[in-house]
């Protein structure tokens, strides 16, 4: 392996040794399950802000929709485990599995379609979609419903632990998968929009999405997610060890992305759209392609969200916690994501953790007065955030050193 | 006037305007520009120069006329893929991507060379790697052109205002283009740094065999090294030409300073000859 420097090796080490210290103390229960839940709770906002950050700090487009998105990831992800569960039943997962599928090779092949027509405007782009789209979704219904038992019995055949982590990592991809063609279709038209619009727009999203689970076993004919009254009995799964994987898988992926020529061109973008585009850069393709990810992240962590306490409530998603993430990634420095990281973390513990324990009894709600005056302070002195653009090594783009080359003595004078 | 090559001009414009509003910014410009040729854009202030060259990149859509880029029309495209047609540009007020350092201005430019998938760059394959180093050695070659190779590292918006310039002619080379467009390359530069900017145009039109199109209001610049002036005012085309024919058009005189101006200036060449 020699592609393993000295930063990565670093990282790495780092990486492990923070991992196995903590699940130690847990394991040895001197983190106790009140810090433990905390932890991955900051893991999960980790991923959610991660996702917010690449479509906010990288990508510049002012998302107000992550919740949103972590949403659908929560619900989807806990309706699969919750009907393997509760109702001995894969269809949630089959159903789901060839939505994700189909919905996926349907939005792929109109895509090559839709390039090759020149002239066509982003409404009607969208409208083909969006039919195609709710079509394939029907078919996948019908063909999920009808493999569902097979799959059930298949399942049925493995031990019960090893069927019910398959199903569960699968959700949580799953998750991940369905908010991203969600973001998809959503942002085919609203990415058009200039970014304070857009911003607008998808605060419109996240509460569209709010009031829909409110009414979900109404408006949307889940019985299970039971509304604004909760849905309760999702297996409780998650483990420091599936936040920790998923946390360092998220920050590999976009850090790889980031340093690559498709990283530069998201990056592009922010600093300056036109410029971009008439370098060659597609703009629309590449504030689609990065809100398609930071949507997926989110969907992601929704899915490892809804298997930490197995309770999920409409509330939890709301408008007001929908600023979370975003305060998560302005804090920690906008286009930071060792930042990130380190605000999610910071963030969970102070004002869940510390706070909760150091306000006296009937005054924890100060929290909520403490904090915002610690991100006016905050705001006033370090306007650029915790880290500002600092990262670690590992994430930190390198600027290759010059190859020696014969010179082009002919060049170097002339440029003078 | 009218050029008598057999060759195919690598851009045409037909009849080509742009209206905002009630503003005929553009108005039924006429324009050929042979290959290989370098080739001037003058006229007063809000003549429409630089709408021209935002129809011409796809910025604005054309109301009405033609863009033709090698045969093919591309009035209406987007930008972008212009640009990866072979038209480059730069802009009047500098606009580098400000935050980044010299040498990922360069390289956002070969992006659409990378040659490599987003999942090759996700996983960071061997294939990645060797696209990579490729990419950026050839970033860095541009650089090189421009003598910017030492400030590879610097963030672009610490640069002096004169390497701003040049790396945005690099960042716009690395595109790989057939067409240069640039506006206004010389603004806020003294005369020195004008001439010595010009022979590097002259330059990489012959290293990179490259049609070029410029603004710029520094008139020893233009008439200097332009083989092919078109003289604009109000929207139109007043006056084409080699640089000799240009500067003795009574229109041009008149439309940089003021009508009767032709006359006087006769005047006055003649009573300086006695």
């Amino acid at each position: 392996m020699k592609r393993l420097n000295k930063s990565s090796v670093l990282f790495l080490v780092g990486a492990v040794l923070v991992f196995s210290v903590i699940q130690v103390l847990i394991s040895m229960k001197i983190i106790n399950s009140f810090w433990s839940t905390i932890l991955l709770q900051a893991g999960v906002m980790a991923i959610v802000a991660l996702g917010l950050n690449l479509i906010y700090g990288f990508n510049g487009q002012f998302s107000l929709g992550q919740y949103g998105f972590y949403a659908i990831g929560a619900y989807t992800a806990a309706d699969i485990t919750y009907r393997w569960t509760q109702l001995h039943s894969a269809s949630g997962l089959t159903v789901v599995l060839m939505i994700a599928i189909l919905a996926g090779i349907t939005i792929m092949l109109i895509r090559n379609v839709v390039t090759k027509i020149r002239g066509l405007d982003t409404l009607s782009a969208f409208a083909l979609y969006l039919t195609a789209v709710v079509f394939s979704i029907f078919v996948a219904i019908k063909i999920g419903q009808l493999i569902a038992n097979p799959v059930t019995a298949l399942f049925n055949s493995l031990p019960e632990q090893t069927s019910q982590y398959i199903i569960y990592l699968l959700a949580v991809l799953l998750g991940g998968a369905i908010a991203a063609e969600v973001s998809f279709l959503f942002g085919l038209p609203v990415l058009t929009l200039g970014s304070d619009y857009f911003g607008i727009a998808t605060l419109g999203f996240s509460i569209i999405v709010k009031v829909l689970l409110d009414n979900s076993d109404t408006m949307l004919g889940f019985a299970e997610m039971k509304g604004a009254r909760g849905m309760i009995g999702i297996p409780k799964v998650t483990t420091w060890a599936f936040v920790f994987f998923f946390l360092l898988l998220t920050v590999v992926i976009i850090r790889n992305l980031l340093n690559s020529s498709y990283g530069r061109a998201i990056v592009s973008i922010r600093e300056d759209e036109t410029a971009a585009t008439s370098m060659g850069i597609d703009v629309a393709f590449y504030k689609t392609i990065t809100f398609v990810i930071g949507s997926f992240f989110a969907g992601l962590a929704g899915g490892l969200y809804a298997h930490i306490n197995g309770f999920l409530h409409p509330n939890t998603f709301s408008f007001v916690k929908s600023f979370d993430p975003l305060i998560i990634v302005v804090f920690g420095g906008l286009g930071s994501v060792t930042g990130t990281v380190g605000a999610a973390f910071g963030w969970a513990l102070v004002l869940e953790g510390v706070l909760r324990l150091v306000l006296p009894d009937g005054f924890e709600t100060w929290r909520f007065v403490i904090y915002p005056a610690l991100l006016l302070v905050m705001m006033l002195l370090k306007p650029n955030g915790l880290f500002g653009n600092y990262e670690i090594p590992f994430i930190r783009s390198i600027v290759p050193a010059l190859k020696e080359k014969k010179a082009d003595s002919e060049t170097a004078k002339e440029a003078a | 006037m009218a050029e008598t090559t057999n060759t195919t001009p690598i851009l045409e414009l037909r009849k080509l305007c742009r209206y905002f509003g009630g503003l005929k910014a553009v108005n039924e410009v006429d324009l050929v520009l042979q290959p290989h040729a370098l080739n001037g854009l003058i006229g007063p202030n809000g003549s429409g120069k630089t709408t021209i060259f935002n129809v011409i990149t796809g910025i604005y859509e054309p109301t009405g006329g033609e863009v033709v880029f090698e045969g093919q029309s591309i009035g209406g495209l987007d930008p972008f893929i212009i640009n990866q047609m072979g038209i480059a540009r730069t802009f009047q007020n500098i606009r580098l991507f400000p935050n980044l350092t010299v040498l990922d201005n360069v390289r956002i430019a070969y992006h659409p060379h990378a040659g490599y998938s987003m999942s090759d760059a996700i996983m960071h394959n061997k294939h990645f790697d060797e696209k990579e180093k490729e990419l950026t050695e050839k970033a860095q070659d541009f650089l090189r052109v421009f003598n910017l190779q030492d400030r590879q590292a610097e963030i672009a918006r610490n640069l002096p205002y004169g390497e701003q310039r040049r790396l945005e002619i690099a960042r716009g080379l690395a595109s790989s283009p057939k067409l240069l467009l640039l506006d206004e390359p010389a603004a806020g530069m003294n005369p020195k740094e004008a001439i010595t900017l010009m022979e590097l145009i002259h330059f990489i039109r012959d290293k990179f065999d490259l049609t070029i199109l410029l603004i710029e209001h520094q008139m020893r610049v233009v008439m200097g090294i332009c083989e092919h002036i078109t003289v604009m005012d109000f929207g139109q085309v007043i006056a084409r030409g080699s640089a000799q024919d240009v500067q003795k058009d009574k229109h041009v005189i008149e439309a940089y300073l003021g009508p009767g101006a032709a006359e006087l200036s006769k005047q006055y060449l003649k009573e300086r000859k006695q």
